[in-house]
């Protein structure tokens, strides 16, 4: 069983690009379970074509305690036998949603979710890995490997790179590696040519360019993944390449995160980032005319 | 403040830091040098504090200390007793701090009295989902249960603070709903170094939320007092505050021992401010004279002499009615306490004694001690700070060992060293003590016993002393190694 986590800038199509790639290898005959880590509960829906599944935290509010819940309770099977599991949390504000996230993969990991026949576990994680809850998916025996979905613009890139950064403290400890970038293209310019070099200098590899497609959103309306919606489509054959490649990745690495500037020298390469001018630094507009 | 500089046969400032130095010398140099400041012989003379403290604890020795929560619960709130004492967070915090410092009550539980434990007893739900709707149903049934109580303390534990809890907001909302006093406390037990820090959380809530907002019922009289940072353990109040009542003054409230709300938030009225545990509850005596103009004194109620002396330092504060009376009070109990000197100090005359207490009694109870006859060769604070060490350097004979948040194996090295013949200190040094065949007492809780307070306290700390040292108990025990 191979576990991956994936992580990425709130926002950048972690959940799309997991339910996509992930019903791509169920179609390539892989038997694969999804940890939806995220109280907004969105990373199993297209799979199972509901609105959002009774999550583990639900449940358990619900019952008054974690021992009171069964398996069965709230693990889902949708397209391609892919098994579904939220973790939930509280609506934003309140409580601790890492607590949550915890309490849900100890959970399943009591009750024996985690059975021999999975090929993969996909854990879809919250934006950043902001505390120690966000970080249960890459701590001992969880995901090794981890993913990080980006796009050519500037703050994912960061963002990507601050993610690197948390790899490189728990790999130093443990057995987790970068796997690859996997870029969800939003068409910024030479945004092939940026995440390659990006990958590059991460020590990692861009695994797949998934280029931008009005049919991932014409299925999301659907609640459904394009390979199920449209398996002919051109933007189907993409994420089952994407699938292929992650199926057969050995390309493990400790990253090699970049210092900030960098990460900005690399931007003005490529022409994202002009060159610094210091002087215009805390000037308000005013006072520069 | 004692007259003279006293000194211990055999002990020097040479041979008390031979001793420290020993003891440091088994551990690793890191902690050698953290531990070091925290150790020293006392300078009697300087007046100053000999040693560092209210500093973190050196991870990976056994400390005696508590958190904050345990100092707002324990200490400050939990006293109160006609309000009911919310411990918002898991059921153990609470469960485990439930009467267990032996602070006395009076009243009829349920009515006059809250002495109960009361929890919202997280569970992961409350910890993932917030445990603030929780602590408003549990505040609309308390009150529901317990109209009378007179309102509510939230104190919060840990996770609260962790997952960010609006305790304030709940608390705020609730009050209005329910019209009564609902305080919410910060105290998490993550916080500061010590418990001391909730004291001060717990004095600032008292400032931010109670004092001020009540009267006292009586027409103000220029003899109405205060007793701050009594806590009526093992019936302490009940000693003292009957003691100054017969000095002729009103004794309006009492902080927070058998304390009443009403009379704590009425307490800007009073004409002065008498102040026993300092370390405790200063915060409010400065609080209360920065804004109300009420003076405060600091005085000892332990053993005759210091009585005699923390009277008369009163008296000096108010008119020849009261000195009268004091004079009065002291004439007629001064024959009492010879006569239990004379019973009692021939068998403890020259005995020594150790004592690792919390923030005020290592300093203030060497005075009984020595009414006693004995001497003490040691003393140090769970949680004091560089003022509580300033107090104390007058009180203790010169050269002797001050301890700062002393490890388990510092004091129990001290104590090989020193070969006292009673050590005072708490529940967790109580056993290891008793199993090297020497006398304890727990000084926390009065050790099941008291009061000690004030002149009847006296009679009783005497019985207990000789009870503890002069055991024929100890004859018969012959350690196995």
């Amino acid at each position: 069983m191979r576990q991956i986590a994936i992580y990425g800038k709130g926002g950048i199509g972690k959940s799309t690009t997991t339910q996509n790639t992930v019903a791509g290898l169920a179609s390539l005959g892989k038997k694969v379970m999804i940890v939806g880590c995220d109280p907004k509960a969105d990373s199993t829906r297209l799979i199972l074509h509901a609105k959002a599944q009774n999550t583990v935290m639900d449940l358990v509010r619900e019952l008054g305690t974690v021992e009171d819940l069964e398996l069965e309770d709230v693990m889902k099977v949708g397209y391609g036998d892919i098994k579904c599991v939220e973790s939930g949390g509280p609506e934003p504000g309140v409580g601790c949603a890492g607590r949550g996230v915890i309490t849900a993969i100890n959970f399943l990991e009591e009750n024996g979710a985690y059975t021999d026949d999975l090929d993969f576990v996909f854990y879809d994680v919250l934006g950043d890995v902001v505390c120690g809850g966000f970080a249960m998916p890459i701590r001992e025996g969880k995901a090794e490997e981890i993913y990080i979905v980006t796009s050519g613009e500037m703050m994912a890139m960061y963002a990507a790179n601050n993610i690197s950064k948390g790899i490189l403290k728990y790999a130093s400890s443990g057995k987790v590696r970068l796997a690859g970038l996997i870029c969800n293209a939003r068409k910024t310019d030479m945004e092939f040519e940026l995440i390659s070099e990006l990958a590059r200098r991460l020590g990692t590899q861009m695994i797949h360019f998934v280029p931008r497609d009005n049919q991932v959103q014409r299925a999301e309306l659907r609640r459904m993944t394009v390979i199920e919606y449209s398996p002919e489509h051109p933007q189907a054959q993409e994420y089952l390449t994407l699938a292929q490649k992650i199926a057969d990745n050995k390309m493990l690495v400790v990253p090699t995160p970049l210092e900030m500037e960098e990460l900005e020298e690399l931007l003005m390469k490529f022409g994202i980032m002009e060159a610094e001018d210091e002087t215009i630094v805390g000037v308000a507009e005013k006072a520069a005319a | 403040m004692s007259d003279k500089i006293r000194k211990i046969e055999g002990i020097t400032k040479e041979s008390t830091q031979a001793m420290i130095d020993e003891a440091l010398s088994v551990y690793p140099e890191k902690a050698r040098k953290k531990r070091a400041p925290h150790l020293a012989p006392n300078d009697a003379a300087s007046g100053c504090a000999s040693v560092k403290s209210n500093k973190k604890t050196v991870p990976g020795v056994m400390s005696a200390r508590g958190c904050a929560y345990a100092g707002a619960k324990g200490v400050v709130w939990g006293p109160i007793r006609d309000m009911v004492h919310v411990s918002h967070g898991p059921v153990g915090c609470g469960w485990y701090s439930w009467g267990t410092r032996r602070n006395m009550m009076s009243g009829i539980t349920g009515v006059t009295n809250f002495a109960m434990q009361f929890t919202s007893d997280f569970q992961e739900k409350d910890i993932v989902y917030g445990g603030d709707k929780k602590l408003k149903t549990l505040l609309e049934e308390a009150h529901d249960l317990f109209p009378l109580a007179k309102g509510i303390s939230v104190l919060s534990e840990c996770p609260v603070g962790l997952i960010g809890d609006d305790i304030n907001s709940v608390a705020k909302q609730s009050a209005k709903d329910l019209d009564i006093p609902i305080i919410p406390c910060n105290c998490e037990g993550f916080r500061g170094v010590s418990q001391s820090l909730g004291h001060h959380i717990s004095n600032d809530t008292i400032r931010d939320y109670i004092i001020g907002t009540r009267e006292f019922a009586e027409p103000e009289s220029p003899y109405d007092i205060a007793l701050i940072g009594e806590y009526n353990i093992g019936g302490d109040a009940w000693s003292t505050k009957p003691l100054l009542e017969e000095c002729g003054l009103n004794v309006k409230a009492v902080w927070t021992g058998d304390g009443e709300l009403e009379k704590i938030a009425a307490t800007h009225k009073v004409k002065l401010n008498v102040i026993h545990c300092y370390r405790s509850m200063n915060y409010m005596c400065k609080v209360m004279e920065e804004k109300f103009g009420i003076p405060w004194i600091e005085l000892n109620f332990f053993g005759p002499t210091k009585i005699k002396q923390s009277l008369r330092a009163l008296a000096e504060l108010f008119d020849d009615t009261i000195k009268e009376k004091v004079e009065a009070v002291i004439a007629k109990y001064d024959p009492i306490m010879q006569a239990i000197i004379e019973e009692y100090k021939p068998r403890l005359d020259g005995k020594k004694v150790m004592l690792l207490v919390g923030g005020l009694r290592p300093r203030h109870t060497i005075g009984a001690y020595e009414d006693l006859g004995m001497d003490c060769v040691g003393s140090g604070y769970e949680f004091a700070h560089t003022d509580d060490y300033d107090r104390t350097a007058p009180e203790m004979p010169d050269a002797t060992v001050v301890y700062d948040d002393p490890s388990e194996y510092e004091f129990e090295k001290f104590a090989d060293a020193l070969k006292p013949d009673l050590v005072g200190s708490g529940i967790k040094e109580k056993y290891v003590f008793q199993k090297m065949g020497i006398p304890f007492r727990q000084m926390h809780s009065w050790d099941y016993s008291g009061p000690y307070h004030g002149y009847k306290g006296f009679e009783v700390f005497a019985r207990d002393i000789d009870m503890a040292i002069n055991s024929p108990t100890w004859n018969l025990v012959k350690a196995p190694f």
